[in-house]
């Protein structure tokens, strides 16, 4: 009889201790692949193509062009006509001129139809890079970015108009419509999550904002092709099947502007790769 | 032509460490276009590496390998000041050669 129970006692404890492997090795499994995606990243980190791009938006911006033939370089991108450096950190702003709220994307658009004499409809025929072509003003993008690397995120709430575009962007972030009823809070506003491999960040956290926009605009592997930020909203609504926002519109600049001040304190690291 | 790489080559210990990134399209010849076409194959063949004039990899490359290829390996030897040339050629015909300083 002792023999047995012990016996039986033993088995009891094995049966326990490979139930607990068990549980342990399935709580250990979305760590493991997190683990691989991060070492998979940093590969990528090392030959990020979209310095290609950058060395294109380099040379875009002093090429002169348009039917003015100057280049870009007494664009005020808001730290004076001409200044690139660290620029990105604190878009989108109030700009004087314009009287709007703009991002990088908008504000390069008012300076290739104010300087250089672009028509807008020219610019904004091609926001997005295709494999039939590239877009200039991806480029371009790449390139101002690049020079906001190591920059601290610093997009301010100073005038009642950036106040204004903060809560609008805030209430576009939660307003749910569509045929799925969806809103970008659904995605996005919780920890841990992703679609397929790609993590989901959580933007209502500080953290969660500051990876996220820190490392956009980016070149994304699957694609080929460098991707702004307005491309990488461009393409949420998409997916959440809503109708195509208008590209550089006020809507996506207050959106931009929701998420680039959460991610207010981080150091900018764009341009990212992403899968 | 083809657009230029980006190499850089710097010695670890008694090894030299290349990483190089391409610019090609590489194009399997499966895909199709919006209007339904096939999208000729455009890749790189072939890949070779140089070490002032000695040849230290030849690789074939194929449709298996990303747009924008990215390549890295080691080889013995190389002091600083040395030459890394690296070449492709794609089933064009077209071909790049770039150099670059071992660091």
């Amino acid at each position: 009889m002792a023999p047995h129970s012990a016996m039986g006692c033993r088995r009891a404890v094995l049966a326990a201790a490979a139930m607990l492997a068990a549980l342990v090795s399935a709580a250990g499994e979305p760590d493991r692949t997190s683990e691989a995606i991060a070492k998979y990243r940093e590969m990528l980190d090392e030959a990020n193509p979209a310095e290609f791009d950058e060395a294109r938006g380099a040379q875009l911006w002093k090429t002169p062009r348009g039917p003015r033939q100057v280049s870009l370089e007494r664009c005020d991108l808001g730290k004076g006509p001409g200044v690139v450096k660290g620029v990105y950190a604190e878009l989108p702003r109030l700009f004087a001129d314009s009287g709007r709220v703009q991002d990088l994307e908008s504000r390069l658009i008012s300076c290739m139809t104010s300087l250089q004499g672009i028509p807008e409809g020219d610019i904004v025929a091609r926001p997005f890079s295709t494999d039939a072509g590239r877009s200039d003003i991806e480029a371009l993008v790449a390139y101002v970015v690049g020079q906001s690397r190591g920059a601290t995120m610093n997009v301010s709430l100073r005038d009642p108009a950036e106040h204004i575009a903060y809560a609008l962007g805030e209430r576009l972030f939660y307003y749910r419509a569509g045929p799925y009823d969806f809103s970008c809070a659904t995605c996005h506003s919780q920890d841990g999550r992703r679609i397929r491999l790609q993590d989901l960040p959580n933007l209502t956290t500080k953290l969660g904002a500051q990876r996220a926009y820190t490392t956009w605009p980016a070149y994304r592997v699957s694609q080929g092709l460098f991707r702004s930020f307005q491309w990488r909203l461009n393409d949420c609504f998409r997916q959440q099947r809503f109708p195509e926002p208008v590209y550089a519109s006020e809507a996506t600049i207050a959106l931009t502007l929701f998420i680039a001040v959460n991610a207010g304190g981080a150091v900018y690291n764009g341009p990212g790769i992403k899968r | 032509m083809g657009d230029p790489m980006k190499i850089r080559a710097a010695v670890r210990g008694s090894v030299t460490e290349v990483k190089v990134l391409m610019q090609h399209p590489m194009e399997t010849g499966f895909r199709k276009d919006d209007t339904g076409a096939a999208v000729p194959a455009w890749f790189i063949t072939e890949v070779t590496a140089k070490h002032n004039d000695r040849v230290v990899i030849h690789a074939l490359f194929g449709t298996s390998i990303s747009k924008n290829p990215y390549l890295a390996f080691r080889f013995k030897g190389g002091v600083p000041g040395d030459r890394v040339t690296l070449n492709w050629v794609d089933n064009h015909g077209d071909q790049r050669t770039d150099e670059a300083t071992i660091t």
